[in-house]
């Protein structure tokens, strides 16, 4: 397996991880990670996690706080580069391609893989602009005709059209916490990436802003790869195809979300799932 | 996968209403097990007043398997139990059903007993009837065991047990037909002691079902309608995995 210093910090090369066994699903593979594994500082926060992530499905990483899963998830898109004292190795495909390599446009990247974080975070501007913000500066979209088509594409794929086509020029911020989120995902989407990272998306929402997102996710799987972190087991137990759980920087268990839980294979899975842990 | 346990929760009062559920089980499978004894003995002796117990006990085993539904929806609406605690609970819920069905056979055996309370009874049927009888008890009694233990091999056991009880009907029934055909009019009164033999055959299914149950619940596999060859190989391999 390569490794390679991929922050370009200049701290020595480490030597090969040992090779973990590394859980397969099947269908289409969106993103392949291999032997990933983070420090902040002295401390690793990841331990060569590998992990297959599949097109159009839903995958959960689960687990208790500090075990990993937002640095995974804030690697899929590079987010954790920004964090001062970060060193990551391994590999982390999108549509094969190693994200990590030097010639990788970050920006550019992220257009394809959108994040949603967990507090709803519009910009202060008006809902039109929140979502056109994005595909302007990145010069997709020129025109005003189509831009305006693009917004309300975007609006509706979030289910959020019918609710605000009436004040498109109302400030992003003046929504409730659940249009503001669904808002985000709007803006999210607006760019047409193809990998949506949610980062518990509804735990600051009540649980009928919570539903609706969880529909909204039900039915953007269709055109997207969704990877979702979530404290809320019942919700990755709702939404998710596939189910990863993640412990002190290692996944434990990947698996299918029904078997994983009904029947998990490990014992740690069990014991946190039906609330043992600690 | 690991075997399945009850306690350890975060919450002790997850611990303590997984513990109630599996006691109430247990004691509705005690109350079952007796209610069978006494139609049994009701009917091999013609005690009519015992038979009337029977039928009159089946309000309480009703009444428990109420009691527990109740108790599993309310853990399945408060708890939400994944893995082991999810399979126990569909596995009580499961179990509960079956013991009903077997209540509703020994109901039907006590009505019999009664009805036939005042007949002769053609001595060697009777034995037959008393040795199944016993057959079955011993086998709910093991699906019992086997739920309060966690033993998925005893599951084997029991359906083995089936196997034995499915012939040692079949032997019943052809020494009914025998009776009938040497005397038409014993014809009557064989029709009811084959009843009465039905039920105990059935209750040996259910005490099956049961034990599939407590597989279902330690392994989390699933081994109805595969057959004791196919379950023998799957409860095996679980335990190797172990």
């Amino acid at each position: 397996m390569r490794t390679r210093n991929l922050t370009g910090n200049t701290a020595a090369v480490m030597p090969p991880p040992p090779t973990t066994e590394r859980p397969r699903v099947k269908r289409n593979t969106k993103m392949d990670v291999c032997g990933l594994s983070v420090w902040y500082g002295d401390k690793q926060a990841l331990h060569s996690v590998s992990m297959d992530i599949t097109e159009n499905e839903v995958t959960a990483l689960i687990g208790p706080s500090g075990c990993g899963k937002s640095t995974f998830l804030r690697c899929l898109n590079r987010m954790n580069d920004l964090v001062q004292g970060v060193r990551i190795e391994g590999e982390v495909e999108f549509d094969h391609e190693n994200i990590y390599a030097p010639e990788v446009d970050v920006v550019e990247l992220r257009s394809h893989i959108g994040m949603v974080f967990q507090k709803p975070n519009p910009f202060p501007k008006s809902i039109y602009d929140n979502i056109a913000y994005a595909p302007r500066i990145l010069g997709q979209v020129r025109k005003r005709t189509e831009m305006d088509d693009l917004v309300e594409r975007s609006l509706k794929r979030a289910g959020l059209w019918d609710e605000v086509r009436d004040r498109l020029d109302a400030p992003g911020l003046s929504l409730s916490g659940g249009q503001q989120q669904r808002l985000c995902i709007a803006r999210a989407i607006a760019v047409n990436p193809s990998v949506l990272l949610m980062d518990e998306p509804c735990s600051a929402l009540d649980p009928v802003a919570t539903a609706t997102v969880e529909q909204l996710i039900d039915e953007l799987k269709e055109n997207y790869t969704i990877v979702i972190v979530t404290h809320n087991l019942q919700q990755a137990a709702r939404v998710a195809g596939y189910t990863a759980f993640f412990h002190l920087g290692e996944i434990i268990e990947f698996a299918d979300t029904d078997s994983l839980f009904t029947h998990p294979r490990e014992k740690k899975t069990e014991d946190y799932i039906t609330g043992r842990y600690g | 996968m690991e075997k399945v346990g009850l306690e350890k929760h975060t919450s002790k009062q997850f611990d303590a209403d997984l513990e109630d559920v599996r006691e109430l089980v247990l004691a509705m499978g005690g109350l079952v097990e007796q209610q069978i004894a006494d139609a049994v003995r009701a009917l091999i002796s013609g005690e009519s007043a015992l038979g009337e117990d029977v039928v009159n006990g089946d309000t309480e085993v009703n009444r428990m398997e109420v009691e527990i539904d109740e108790h599993c929806t309310r853990i399945l609406a408060r708890r939400a139990p994944q893995a082991g605690d999810l399979r126990l609970v569909m596995a009580v819920a499961k179990t509960i059903t079956d013991l009903e069905r077997i209540g509703d056979e020994a109901e039907k055996i006590g009505r019999m007993a009664t009805l036939l309370a005042t007949q002769e009874r053609p001595k060697s049927a009777f034995r037959q009837i008393e040795l199944l009888g016993r057959h079955v008890r011993e086998m709910l009694r093991d699906a019992l065991d086997a739920f309060a233990r966690l033993d998925s091999d005893a599951a084997i056991r029991i359906a083995q047990a089936d196997a034995e009880v499915d012939r040692e009907y079949e032997g019943v029934v052809r020494q009914c037909i025998t009776y009938m055909m040497e005397d038409p009019r014993t014809i009557r009164h064989m029709l009811d002691v084959l009843w009465a033999v039905k039920a105990l055959e059935r209750i040996g299914d259910h005490s099956k079902n049961i034990g599939e149950y407590v597989v279902y619940f330690v392994e989390g596999k699933d081994v109805r309608h595969i057959g004791v060859e196919a379950m023998e190989q799957e409860v095996s391999r679980s335990s190797r995995s172990r």
